[in-house]
């Protein structure tokens, strides 16, 4: 006799109280809380906020707790979250020419105005496993030297002085700003839409589409014309007093590309851009992004689109995370209806197969 | 020249409950072209406005949502600013540009073509018409079919201008371009979405 | 901190708006994928996000809602998305076909005949019927424009000349209204010829595909196939081994590790009721009801 299984929700209940109970672990272990990880994992807390598409440490950090680390599951929490909030309006742009640098270098000059200015950085760290830091401990102050009001400009500013770049390009004062968020994707996509879906994009995928174009698939000649790191204001232009009213800073990496040169008979040759733009210190995430950007700009620049980054539905199609975990984990669910509608095909054109391999042996032995 | 103040009539009573009523309504009239269906919450709008357009412009326009206005709607001082104040939808000159049409009096419907058709790759791009008509219950009976329509469904209507379904014939040949339009009597709702056609009519 | 509250239905008005606009268009063209602004939901994309934002846009107070995956209301994504519904919108739910007047599905039709007044709601992974031929929107989008399917008869014809059949066994594609070609979303194609001339609304949902799409009641839905290939439905070999129903699409249950298998309606509300009414199969016993939690 069969008894049918069911039970479904209290599986599920007990699944959820089990987690809870994982996600503490230990509990003779002291819990997490949430400034010890927007201080001490302030890059995961980063990391979150740009592909979470909302700049509020608090909450990413409790998305982390609650995803156990799990920083896709983390994004994917703060993504839900930031779904259901209501919208004001849009910001004025911000400057990067004014921002508050931490830390800023170009490799593509020696000594710019403002100088580099190496800040908290892992280059040229040795990758050593520390076992002093297992102990745990404060590490020694930083060291400190009186601020300075030289400006720093932006290298890419310094080049278009001289029209060795293209100009950045200009907003038209009273278009409306793009949000794939808010209207469905259609292409080709604008760069603006490109740009906002390569800054929610996933890092690592980002990361692999920059490096294929460093291997070939779509090069372009890059040099890091500036990474720079720091805090910028943010401002919102209030329709009811007539002027913008500071909203607070944020921090942000922005990366500048300069890349190989375009020209024609009627335009001198200039090198080109690719812009990298994401919250909080993400350099391996905003360089790949100008890459890749650069890499998207191939139509509009009269490059062949030949390789994977360059191709705008590709690329757009595949680079969130939080559609793709869930696509992929969506194989998950039970498909028992639709596998047993190919079990009967497929049993059904193997008997079909069997029958006519066994067809002429039968009349062979008739004869 | 002295403001003018006008004094504006409210929105629906729950916002929510009320777009979810509404919405059922027309969707509902949208699935089975040509039967009347019933609008049950519904507000004191302008008093050119009758009650089914006014919970229809409450349930479905907002700021993304371009409206054009009829020479009577639009001149009437009161239906601007209510639209404007509740829903925040733009209201546009040109009626291609639109993604709603209101019509107070169809008698002086523009050309059809003079609307949003969509496109063949987006034929959703297109103006959706709402017409407020004599009747939806007295006058000539048009037999409809199509999408929506078991077999033949009879729709007894005065409608101004009396061409309207002639003119509809440009959803057939257009298709899947066209316009879909929703006749309103009161609080009473018709669908005529771009598949409908007319069977037959008579008096 | 930003403390999170939720609306009636979870999605905000404005949402709302956005997607009850996208379903009025869908149900004036039918068949065509109308692109809407699909929002991030608090359920994972491929999960039924498409088919849940379109019962957060029609629901109300009044509806009785059913959730089904698989056919049946008691698989762990039909009771998650159920309980989603009965906490944000605080709806009554049912597992009978009969009662409900919003059903949402996935990968099944109910083998109960639908009718008017009620609405079936799928959940759709892919729901361009060209995208496996051809991976680009821009592509698709032309040939659909175009009603230009020669591409899918070639496949479907592909199939035949390797296999002797159709190797379409879910998915398969139907045309709409005799315009549109349109992906059913992963049903058997068992459950195609229910989607033809159906009293109810059938409305679907792609959440992370942004497309909305629609057949109206009374609409012509038919199962692509040729002259000398025609459509046919699977067929069961056995009946229910519970209900013994003959006509209903059945889960193959593997029951021991020496290739013995039982047959058992896919349609848990289906087979109950049968059950009820007093039909038995050869395995006939009283499904096990959960206990009280705690």
């Amino acid at each position: 006799m069969y008894v049918a299984v069911m039970g479904g929700e209290r599986a599920i209940e007990n699944a959820h109280r089990l987690l809870a109970h994982e996600r503490r672990g230990d509990r003779s272990v002291p819990e997490l809380s949430l400034s010890q990880i927007s201080e001490q994992l302030g890059l995961a807390v980063d990391r979150v906020m740009s592909e979470g598409a909302l700049y509020d440490r608090e909450l990413a950090a409790l998305a982390i707790k609650q995803a156990r680390g799990d920083l896709i599951e983390a994004i994917f929490l703060v993504r839900a979250f930031r779904a259901t909030l209501p919208r004001f309006g849009a910001t004025e742009p911000v400057d990067t020419g004014a921002m508050r640098v931490q830390r800023r270098i170009s490799s593509t000059f020696k000594d710019i105005p403002g100088g580099q200015v190496l800040g908290p950085t892992f280059d040229y760290t040795h990758r050593l496993l520390d076992p002093g830091l297992a102990e745990g401990g404060n590490p020694a102050a930083p060291a400190l030297a009186a601020t300075s009001d030289v400006p720093m400009p932006r290298v890419t500013d310094i080049l278009r002085q001289d029209g060795l770049i293209e100009p950045s390009p200009v907003a038209e004062e009273d278009a409306p700003v793009g949000d794939l968020t808010r209207d469905p994707l259609s292409f080709p996509a604008g760069r603006d839409l490109r740009l906002q879906n390569l800054a929610r994009g996933d890092e690592g995928f980002l990361l692999a589409l920059g490096y294929s174009t460093q291997r070939g698939y779509g090069r372009n000649h890059p040099f890091a014309g500036e990474i720079r790191f720091g805090e910028v204001e943010v401002e919102f232009f209030a329709e009811e007093i007539g002027f913008a009213v500071p909203l607070g800073s944020i921090e942000l990496t922005e990366c500048q590309m300069v890349n190989q040169f375009k020209g024609s008979a009627t335009e001198p040759p200039c090198f080109t851009r690719g812009y990298g733009l994401a919250f909080g210190q993400s350099e391996r995430k905003t360089m790949s992004m100008a890459l890749v950007d650069r890499a998207l700009r191939a139509r509009e620049l009269g490059e062949d689109v030949v390789a994977p980054a360059q191709d705008e539905e590709f690329v757009m199609s595949h680079s969130d995370n939080v559609q793709a975990t869930g696509f992929v984990e969506h194989l998950k669910l039970p498909h028992y209806v639709d596998f047993q509608s190919e079990l009967g095909l497929l049993r059904k054109l193997r008997r079909e197969f069997a029958d006519a391999n066994a067809a002429p042996e039968m009349k062979e032995a008739a004869e | 020249m002295a403001a003018m103040t006008i004094e504006l009539q409210p929105g629906f009573a729950d916002k929510v409950l009320s777009a979810q009523s509404t919405f059922r309504t027309v969707m509902e009239a949208m699935a089975r072209p040509g039967q009347a269906m019933p609008v049950l919450d519904v507000v004191d709008g302008p008093s050119s406005m009758m009650a089914g357009v006014a919970a229809l412009a409450l349930t479905l326009l907002d700021q993304d949502t371009p409206v054009w206005l009829d020479h009577a709607f639009a001149s009437a001082p009161d239906v601007g600013a209510w639209l404007k104040f509740h829903t925040g939808a733009p209201i546009v000159a040109r009626p291609d540009a639109a993604t709603f049409a209101l019509i107070a009096k169809p008698a002086s419907l523009p050309d059809l073509a003079s609307f949003a058709l969509g496109t063949p790759e987006y034929p959703d791009r297109s103006t959706t018409l709402i017409m407020q008509v004599s009747s939806l219950t007295a006058g000539q009976t048009f037999h409809l079919r199509g999408p929506g329509i078991d077999g033949t469904t009879a729709l007894t209507a005065t409608i101004e201008p009396c061409d309207l379904f002639a003119r509809l014939s440009i959803n057939e040949a257009l298709f899947p371009r066209g316009v879909d339009m929703i006749l309103v009597d009161g609080r009473s709702l018709v669908a005529i979405p771009r598949t409908t056609r007319l069977a037959s009519s008579g008096v | 901190m930003n403390a999170p509250t939720y609306n009636f239905a979870y999605l905000d008005e404005q949402t709302k708006r956005m997607i009850r606009r996208a379903i009025l268009k869908a149900i004036a063209i039918p068949g065509y994928q109308v692109p809407f602004a699909s929002r991030e939901m608090p359920m994972p994309y491929g999960w039924g996000t498409g088919g849940v934002q379109v019962t957060a846009a029609i629901l109300g107070p009044k509806d009785v809602l059913k959730v089904i995956d698989q056919g049946s209301d008691d698989t762990t994504n039909a009771i998650s998305i159920r309980k989603f519904f009965a906490k944000t919108a605080g709806v009554e739910t049912t597992t009978s076909t009969d009662a409900a007047t919003v059903i949402q599905t996935r990968h099944r039709i109910p083998e109960a005949p639908l009718r008017a007044g009620q609405v079936l709601v799928y959940q759709v992974p892919i729901p361009e019927p060209l995208r496996f031929l051809e991976p680009r929107e821009t592509e698709t989008r032309r040939m659909h424009a175009l009603a230009e399917y020669g591409l899918m008869h070639v496949k479907l014809y592909e199939d035949i000349a390797r296999f002797g059949h159709i190797a379409t066994s879910y998915a398969y594609p139907v045309k709409v209204n005799a315009r549109y070609v349109m992906d059913p979303s992963p049903t058997p194609k068992f459950d195609n010829p229910k989607m033809d001339n159906c009293p109810a609304l059938q409305l679907f949902g792609a959440g992370r595909e942004k497309r909305i799409y629609a057949i109206p009641p009374y609409t012509p839905v038919v199962s692509l196939d040729f002259e000398d290939h025609p459509f046919t439905r699977y067929k069961f070999d056995a009946p229910c081994a519970l209900c013994g129903a003959e006509e209903s699409y059945l889960d193959e249950i593997v029951t021991d590790d020496k290739g013995s298998r039982m047959f058992v309606c896919s349609d848990t509300d289906y087979c109950e009721g049968r059950q009820a009414a007093g039909h038995r199969g050869v395995e006939s016993a009283a499904p096990h009801k959960e206990a009280a939690n705690g």
